[in-house]
């Protein structure tokens, strides 16, 4: 029987296998940020152990740096704590770090891709639990906890137990105006939060391979968001484009080498999936989140559920609950939702072509009155190349905030926060009770849908716009 | 890490489906450089209210937390752990866990045990009926027992081996340091390197 991509991803990094006992995993690149490192290097120097491998690791600034005066001295005392610590780490350990201030600074599952660092058929691993982005180059990412990133300096392997394979086809082709964040929040709503629960899963279908590398890393990016290990997808000639030329890219004969290789890092025909899903992409429209996990969404077309409309008693409490602390009422068009600030961002959609996509709604528009748009660029990269277009100018004669790059409101560990009551529609991840600022109230939206958004003041798709 | 073989203690009844990471403890706690003190950040947000289940006298001095269904979804963030640890929690029953809370517990020592839902409902009933309810925990025989009940939990053998003898990973990996070595002379020269 043949192989499944992830499986021979996998079965090329197992260093030992014993009976009864997890695989140990080599791990091919370490990405580490400030928040989930400093204990990690703390058991390193109790017990006198070095990183195994820096040449394999890559740390960078990202959670808490503000996205405003970056070039002065971080205002927060104990977010500059965190920040100071990482530099002395980095240097102790003799990590390359890119600081704030650095042009190759960014959240961390930006930049790996930029730097040319991710690519097919590795092992990625990283303290944060959207490092299942890096996916998109049929890598094996996945978030580990601070004990793991500790594990992982010391030995540049993981003990993993080996996750169950699951396929999500996508057939058929997205709509005009229907992105790739559309696709994942609609498999979400389908699946709920656990349904990808110890598997890694690849996405695979007409629909995935039309996909940008960028849509793709959107897709792979939210495979937590509904419980799976990871999510990959095959690479083919559109990784293989993003990829070359790149500052880490394999040069000359690596690169035909390397070429050859991931080439083979395809599911084989008669490879076992042990759990298929199929959707279709056809139908898909616009979706937008009305509760307080990611898979509590709608289509953007449809109205606020009500409890009873679900038949889990479970779930009736949870969308009670998520209407109460949403502020929504059952049976409100989504349409018809007011939100206070918009937000485009985050590892999710803070790339180029997020923000090209928002700038193209918002040319020659104006933010609403009472509505605030913030766009935060995923790196100083991004920023660099959206100024270089002119993206910058779009998003500020709209009346948006143009700021530096780093995860910003996302989560809201720097400055960037919502206040207790307020509303957005967020291109980011996570539409958790406070997750961009105590009782901020998220939905999560398509880099398409916070740009009409911003122009209507409610929840708005850009076909919105021209009617 | 200290052994753990058996806990016996006071339960505390979470009725919550989907208890992410983000509420266990919010983003704005986790800027400590430090392993201690994260007990302050846990379930920040719903700990303002009196009412809130942890607030409530009767609970006082609980070791074993009753969760409902997909506890400590969303991120990595093993402060999750460390706050319930810190807090005083040995145990968290819930009849599913997403696999990277679970994977953090067993690292950092706590046990992450996994029972049906209709177990979790009797638990429940049982410890909001008597809050005084000695809940008993055994790893050896992966059993809790409550009241009149038994029932089995399930956690992974090499999790339960581990915790049972309080093993460090990074030790135990290190002993295998000629099967890294090994692996790592055989990988292709195009692999990427940061330096």
């Amino acid at each position: 029987m043949g192989k499944t991509l992830s499986e021979k991803v996998w079965d090329e990094h197992v260093v030992r296998n014993a009976p009864d006992e997890p695989d140990l995993l080599y791990i091919d690149l370490h990405l580490i940020h400030e928040v989930t490192s400093p204990q990690a290097f703390d058991g390193l120097r109790l017990a006198g152990r070095k990183v195994r491998r820096p040449d394999l690791t890559l740390a960078t600034e990202d959670h808490n740096v503000p996205t405003i005066d970056w070039d002065k001295p971080i205002a927060d005392p104990v977010s500059r704590t965190q920040v100071e610590t990482l530099r002395r780490n980095a240097d102790e350990f003799g990590v390359r770090l890119h600081s704030l201030g650095d042009v190759e600074q960014g959240i961390v599952h930006i930049i790996g891709p930029q730097l040319g660092l991710t690519q097919p058929g590795m092992t990625i691993v990283c303290g944060d639990s959207h490092t299942s982005t890096h996916g998109a180059f049929g890598a094996i990412a996945f978030g580990i906890g601070t004990s793991e990133v500790e594990h992982v300096l010391a030995t540049q392997t993981l003990m993993q137990a080996r996750p169950k394979t699951m396929s999500v086809t996508v057939n058929g082709s997205l709509p005009a105006g229907v992105t790739a964040k559309d696709l994942v929040l609609t498999l979400i709503a389908h699946t709920g939060t656990g349904g990808g629960q110890g598997y890694i899963v690849e996405y695979r279908g007409s629909a995935i391979e039309e996909l940008s590398m960028e849509a793709r890393m959107t897709i792979c990016n939210m495979s937590i968001e509904w419980g799976a290990k990871a999510g990959l997808i095959a690479p083919d000639q559109v990784t293989f484009d993003y990829i070359e030329g790149r500052p880490s890219a394999p040069k000359g004969a690596d690169w035909e080498a390397a070429v050859e290789h991931w080439k083979t890092l395809v599911t084989d025909e008669d490879a076992v999936f042990d759990k298929e899903i199929v959707l279709d992409a056809d139908t898909m429209t616009p979706f937008v989140t009305w509760g307080t996990n990611p898979g509590q969404g709608v289509q953007l077309g449809q109205n606020v559920p009500a409890p009873k409309d679900f038949e889990d008693e479970g779930d009736q409490v949870a969308a009670e609950k998520a209407l109460e602390y949403m502020g929504l009422e059952a049976g409100t068009p989504m349409r018809e939702v007011k939100v206070d600030t918009v937000f485009v961002g985050s590892c999710t959609n803070g790339r180029i072509e997020d923000l090209r996509a928002a700038a193209a709604v918002l040319k020659g528009r104006h933010v609403a009155a009472d509505t605030r748009l913030l766009v935060v660029p995923g790196s100083v990269r991004v920023r660099l190349q959206a100024e270089d277009e002119g993206l910058d100018v779009v998003f500020k004669e709209a009346g948006g905030e143009w700021r530096g790059a780093g995860c910003s409101m996302c989560l809201g560990m720097n400055p960037d926060q919502l206040q207790p009551g307020e509303r957005s529609a967020s291109t980011s991840n996570r539409n958790f009770e406070g997750r961009q600022g105590k009782g901020g109230r998220t939905h999560l939206v398509s880099p398409l849908v916070a740009a009409a958004t911003a122009v209507r003041g409610t929840l708005s798709s850009p076909a919105d716009l021209e009617a | 890490m200290e052994k753990f073989t058996t806990h016996t203690g006071t339960a505390l009844p979470l009725r919550r489906s989907n208890v992410d990471t983000d509420q266990i403890i919010p983003a704005v706690y986790l800027k400590r450089v430090t392993r201690t003190g994260f007990e302050d950040g846990l379930f920040a947000a719903w700990r303002k209210d009196p009412q809130f289940v942890i607030n409530r006298p009767e609970y006082d001095g609980a070791t074993v937390l009753v969760a409902g269904p997909d506890f400590g979804t969303g991120s990595s963030r093993e402060h999750a752990v460390w706050a319930l640890m810190d807090f005083g929690f040995k145990v968290v029953i819930s009849s599913r866990f997403a696999d990277i809370f679970r994977g953090n517990s067993g690292k950092a020592g706590l046990v992450a045990a996994e029972v049906t839902q209709d177990v979790v409902e009797q638990l429940w009933k049982l410890i909001e009926t008597e809050p005084t309810t000695q809940v008993v925990v055994d790893l050896q025989e992966r059993t809790i027992q409550a009241g009149a009940l038994t029932a089995p939990f399930r956690i992974d053998d090499y999790t339960r081996w581990r915790l049972l003898e309080g093993l460090d990973d990074i030790g135990i990996t290190l002993s295998h340091e000629e099967d890294v070595t090994s692996f790592e002379s055989s990988r292709p020269s195009w692999k990427p390197a940061t330096l």
